[in-house]
């Protein structure tokens, strides 16, 4: 009864507050918008390339090589010049006589100079079976001067093709649809860790929590209204956060978008179990920002986005540790693999492990302020 | 006489900083007790042990009767605590409604209550507005009528007085005696010495100690000056 009480006045209170309530719904858009932005952009690398004394071959073999454009020019000084004033982003000199190819890369963009590579070592493979298939068709005319009843192989032996398909996504699909899912949770986390900290704070820097613990409220009545008046908005600002990352930024989502909303809905009770006690190792608001470094960010280290496999043991025994590791993980598999919540059993598991452990904490640590 | 706070003995340190050193202390049925001190004489840590929020090390501390801390019991208590502790967000009407709510008033009942403590306090034309527009004045009225709801026996008051213009303060000294005079009991605390004058009986809190607990009239005879103020000084020299 009490719960419920306190769970309305706690609903109440952040409706007459305008500007929090667009905070918690609107920022989540804008953010996803941002990205989206961010991440549609064009992402081709481009560069260009000054050549000095190179075959017009290789200029041509460079030239089909996708974004990159071939500038020749007629001394090393001329390409330095162009390289130092940024007009080109490398230059390929050639020396005949060692049959040399010295590159000099700007190497302010490691993109360009991988490109630029990738693009001379490709040149340079062509030319060099161009001139073995010239020197096999001379080989064979001789061959066939000399003795024409020698069998020669047939030119039927033409170059394999291939063809890709993508079980997940298609080809455009880069490094961004692995991190997706996991920012989603991440941002799910950040925004009501921080709405639900700063509630509870603010009760008791204002002394309302001390009137309401000198009531015959319980503990747990305290945190069950919170738990129930900030988790029915986590619902909806979980929804929200989920279609905006679902549309904005056109995820292909292979599971249902349902699961993923379970998901982060019960990440959100975590992050809101979390930020309330967390408030109560704060003294102000600053106090309570101080914690997003603490606890937020590094959260996004360990959360899957950089692979832990490889590091050392203690890496991966911290992102066990860390919630936003179990989310990750099964909106990854909701979004990629389509998994359904009942084969997401250890991950669910660990998150509702972390939810009941947290709400023991919270109602453990209200005795600080009231001994029964 | 029924006594509803009893204190024996209390002592309480923080940590190796000693609060209340030796603090007796009784509050009688019908009575205004003012518990008197300088800033950091552990008036705050007293009223903290009796709603249970602090546990003392050792003495007793019984209220209606009770040991403490008792959850239950609270609901016959009427806090105020020094801060006007509102939820600015709400109307008058809702923040009593909602503490109403919390010591277990409802219904029908709560309708009452909520009428006759903001006819006591007079804030009936104010109830449907904000919080957050009240003068300082109005916000000590509005926490004593949440003090006042459920009709507690006991009310007790964390520097009630504080900051309020003196026509204020004398209004709601007459609203205390008028409670007393209907068989309440008040334990308040203030640093306002000459507000004692008001008070029944003064526990004087000096250092963690109670150092004196009499009418404040016997106490001024007893120290031979004219105010508690006097008093006051004089003790805290002999201390």
């Amino acid at each position: 009864m009490r719960t419920l009480t306190i769970a309305q006045r706690v609903l109440r209170e952040l409706w007459r507050d305008k500007r929090t309530l667009a905070l918690m719904f609107l920022v989540p858009i804008l953010i996803m918008w941002l990205m989206n932005v961010m991440f549609s952009a064009n992402s081709t690398t481009t560069a260009t390339v000054a050549t000095v004394n190179v075959s017009s071959t290789i200029q041509r073999n460079l030239n089909r090589v996708d974004g990159v454009t071939v500038r020749p020019q007629p001394s090393r000084q001329a390409a330095d010049h162009q390289l130092v004033s940024h007009r080109v982003d490398a230059v390929i000199s050639y020396r005949p006589s060692n049959n040399h190819y010295r590159v000099t890369y700007a190497n302010t963009d490691a993109g360009k100079t991988t490109l630029i590579k990738q693009a001379l070592h490709a040149a340079l493979t062509k030319q060099t079976i161009d001139k073995l298939a010239g020197a096999n068709q001379q080989l064979a005319a001789i061959v066939r001067i000399v003795n024409p009843t020698a069998p020669l192989p047939t030119h039927a032996t033409k170059a394999p093709t291939t063809s890709d398909h993508y079980q997940y996504g298609d080809a455009d699909t880069n490094f961004f649809a692995k991190i997706v899912p996991i920012l989603m949770g991440f941002f799910v986390f950040f925004f009501v860790f921080l709405i639900s900290g700063m509630a509870l704070l603010n009760e008791r820097t204002s002394g309302t929590l001390d009137r309401l613990l000198a009531t015959p409220v319980r503990r747990s009545e305290i945190v069950g209204g919170y738990m129930l008046g900030y988790g029915l908005i986590s619902i909806i600002q979980s929804t929200v956060i989920v279609l905006a990352t679902v549309w904005l930024l056109k995820v292909e989502v292979v599971g249902s978008i349902f699961n993923i909303i379970v998901v982060c809905v019960l990440f959100a009770l975590v992050a809101l179990a979390f930020g309330i006690l967390m408030s109560t190792l704060a003294n102000s608001e600053f106090q309570m920002m101080q914690f997003i470094p603490l606890v937020v960010v590094p959260q996004v280290f360990f959360s899957g986005i950089i692979p832990l496999d490889s590091m050392a043991h203690w890496v991966r025994y911290i992102g066990m540790v860390l919630p936003l590791t179990y989310t990750g993980d099964a909106l990854t598999k909701i979004v990629m693999e389509g998994q359904g919540l009942t084969d997401l059993g250890g991950d669910l598991r660990a998150l509702l492990i972390f939810l009941v452990v947290l709400l023991v904490l919270n109602i453990i640590g209200l005795r600080r302020y009231r001994k029964v | 006489m029924e006594q509803l706070i009893q204190l024996q003995h209390l002592r309480k340190s923080f940590g190796k900083h000693p609060v209340l050193r030796d603090v007796n202390l009784t509050v009688s049925r019908g009575e205004i007790v003012g518990l008197i001190g300088p800033s950091g004489s552990g008036k705050t840590t007293v009223i903290k042990t009796m709603l249970g929020m602090e546990q003392a090390d050792s003495g007793t501390t019984r209220v209606l009767n009770t040991t403490m801390p008792n959850r239950a019991l609270l609901s016959q208590i009427g806090y105020m605590a020094q801060s006007d502790a509102l939820y600015n967000r709400l109307s008058a009407r809702e923040n009593l409604a909602f503490f109403g709510r919390m010591k277990g008033v409802g219904g029908a009942a709560l309708k009452e209550e909520i009428a006759h403590v903001s006819q006591v306090v007079g804030l009936t034309d104010a109830l449907d507005q904000r919080t957050t527009g009240f003068s300082g004045g109005m916000k000590r009225r509005l926490s004593l009528a949440i003090a006042l709801l459920g009709d507690p026996e006991l009310l007790i008051l964390d520097e009630p007085t504080v900051g309020i213009d003196p026509a204020l303060r004398r209004q709601i000294w007459h609203e205390l005696a008028q409670l007393r005079d209907r068989g309440h009991s008040v334990l308040i605390t203030t640093h306002v010495m000459d507000e004692a004058e008001h008070t029944d009986r003064v526990a004087l809190l000096l250092h963690g100690d109670i150092i004196a607990l009499a009418p404040p009239q016997v106490l001024e005879k007893q120290y031979q000056v004219p105010t508690i103020e006097d008093v006051f000084l004089k003790a805290e020299r002999e201390d």
